[in-house]
């Protein structure tokens, strides 16, 4: 009886102690929408949460977290300038399907030493593991070449960060990661996934969501011009004039 | 002072477009251009997009000769006439400008372009200036002075046919010749966001040869019904016009426009005039190293 009795109480018994093993994650973010309107010069994310076992107690266990706040993709020409008889102008270009038109990724350790490349890639940890959907056949090369050169600029306009080590663990139960964005950041809806990491393999997952958009002003301002092109070219004209105008009254008046 | 560009978004110092503004506005003031020449580059060297920055600037040299117009016409230094045929040209050229805009964009070569029309441009003019500017000062010295150029119209525009009698510029030509300069300056201002001042003048001058009592205010007159038609043609094309962007450019241009043209009356003409030629040669110089030095970012990125 004790034969079959034990292999049972194992398989019994391994829900149980891989639930307690692999922990839930309870993200949160400082602020779910973000308001490009006057006076937004970029602000500062802070996307922190819990790490807690199933039954609600803390985990008790050291997790690597990565968080990685993204921006909506977008499909994008990507030109490369070359030097051609003096001059740098347009030579190449190639065109991807899906750039995020934003993304940071924070760390508790460089994601080398939490993760294998395999990892990595399936969970695009890292602004090396983009998925960019080139259009068209080109030559792996040529794509990391481009791959290079997308996330080098968007370095530079401060809309792709990776901050290894920004994100700290206090008392194996609270994570925290503040995340920059520039003022120049395109709008739409981010996502910010939180992944905890044991052994090179991911064991939580969580994701929440914030809305980056344009209120009052800036909005009507972008709609309009969008949409009532010739009344807003209108509008630029009057303005021009006018003020042109104005000032010619005042400063005769001196 | 931090402002929202709604259109290019981004948040730029607001104080620093409206200096920006008042340079370019002094310009205007002082030496009669537009001063777009420099407003473009020096947007888009602040980090402003290149579309948005060529598109808003036209809007600025519309306020800035608005009053310079009001001043001329008041003097009878504007010829309704050949302005008006100039302005048919210019809104036309507007039009060929959009059209080519949309399709150098497509290949990715605008910036090259504009690059290379603003090297060429302001190296030749500003070449011309200074030479003259030069020849006029030593002439002043020596106290010989130059020999009076003789005003005739270059032989080209005479062999355009029917002619028309314009009497204000003292002229009896086909109104080919001015139609055609409206509309390469109607390019130029749709594809560089520049009013064209510094060339217009020179080739009324020479080309056209319009007596010189009106050419300024000729001008001024074209520039700025062509540069309203561009901020239409902008508005219904590329969508890229920050309202908010032009009115802190104007606000300053329109200030720096008045105080430069109180500044004109009292300062020496000959040496403006080398002063202008000197800063059109180094924006011109300054653009041509832009294009030989590796830029800062070997890629750049559209939406498609």
């Amino acid at each position: 009886m004790r034969r079959w009795l034990a292999p049972l109480l194992a398989l019994c018994a391994l829900p149980l102690l891989s639930g307690a093993r692999d922990p839930i994650l309870v993200p949160e973010v400082s602020q779910h929408e973000v308001d490009l309107q006057q006076g937004f010069t970029g602000t500062e994310l802070l996307l922190f949460g819990a790490i807690l076992t199933p039954e609600g107690s803390r985990a008790a266990q050291d997790y690597d977290i990565v968080v990685v706040l993204k921006g909506p993709t977008q499909s994008i020409v990507l030109r490369e300038k070359q030097k051609v008889a003096g001059i740098w102008l347009n030579a190449a270009s190639t065109e991807l399907r899906s750039a995020p038109s934003y993304y940071a990724i924070a760390s508790t350790r460089p994601i080398a030493d939490i993760v294998d490349d395999k990892t990595a890639a399936i969970y695009e940890l890292g602004l090396k593991w983009l998925q960019l959907s080139p259009i068209g056949a080109i030559n792996p090369a040529e794509q990391a070449r481009f791959a290079a050169g997308l996330v080098d600029l968007n370095r530079h306009n401060g809309l792709y960060r990776e901050e290894e080590g920004g994100v700290k663990v206090s008392e194996q139960v609270l994570y925290q990661a503040r995340i920059g964005l520039p003022s120049r950041v395109p709008t739409g809806t981010y996502t910010a996934e939180t992944f905890a990491i044991s052994k090179g393999r991911v064991v939580a997952s969580a994701s929440s969501h914030v809305e980056v958009r344009k209120l009052g002003v800036e909005l009507a301002i972008a709609h309009f011009s969008q949409d009532y092109g010739f009344a807003y070219g209108l509008l630029a004209v009057f303005v021009s004039v006018g003020m042109g105008w104005l000032a010619g009254r005042l400063f005769a008046l001196v | 002072m931090d402002v929202y560009l709604p259109i290019a978004n981004l948040s730029v110092n607001g104080l620093i477009i409206v200096a920006l503004g008042a340079i370019t506005g002094l310009l205007s003031g002082i030496f009669g251009v537009g001063g777009g020449f420099l407003t473009t580059p020096l947007m888009i060297f602040y980090g402003i997009p290149p579309t948005v920055a060529a598109a808003s600037a036209a809007s600025q040299v519309t306020g800035a000769s608005v009053s310079g117009v009001f001043a001329h016409s008041r003097r009878g230094g504007v010829d309704y006439q050949m302005g008006s045929v100039m302005v048919a040209g210019g809104i036309l050229g507007t039009g060929i400008g959009a059209i080519l805009f949309n399709l150098l964009e497509k290949l990715g070569q605008i910036d090259t372009v504009i690059n290379i029309l603003y090297v060429l441009l302001l190296g030749s003019i500003g070449g011309l200036m200074a030479k003259e500017s030069i020849q006029a000062i030593r002439a002043e010295r020596s106290g010989v002075p130059i020999a009076a150029r003789k005003r005739r119209h270059h032989p080209m525009v005479a062999s355009l046919p029917m002619r028309w009698r314009f009497y204000r510029s003292g002229l009896y030509i086909s109104p080919l010749a001015p139609l055609l300069l409206g509309m390469g300056t109607g390019i130029l201002t749709m594809l560089m966001g520049i009013g064209g001042g510094f060339i217009l003048v020179p080739a009324m001058l020479y080309i056209l040869g319009m007596s010189a009592n009106v050419v300024v205010g000729t001008s001024l007159w074209q520039i700025l019904f062509t540069t309203m038609a561009t901020t239409m043609m902008h508005a219904l094309t590329t969508h890229a016009i920050d309202i908010v962007l032009a009115s802190l450019l104007l606000f300053g241009s329109v200030t720096g426009a008045q105080i430069g043209a109180m500044f004109s009356q009292k300062a020496n003409p000959v040496k403006l005039r080398l002063l202008l030629a000197a800063i059109v040669l180094l924006v011109a110089a300054r653009m041509a190293l832009g294009l030989g030095y590796r830029p800062d970012e070997i890629y750049t990125m559209a939406p498609l």
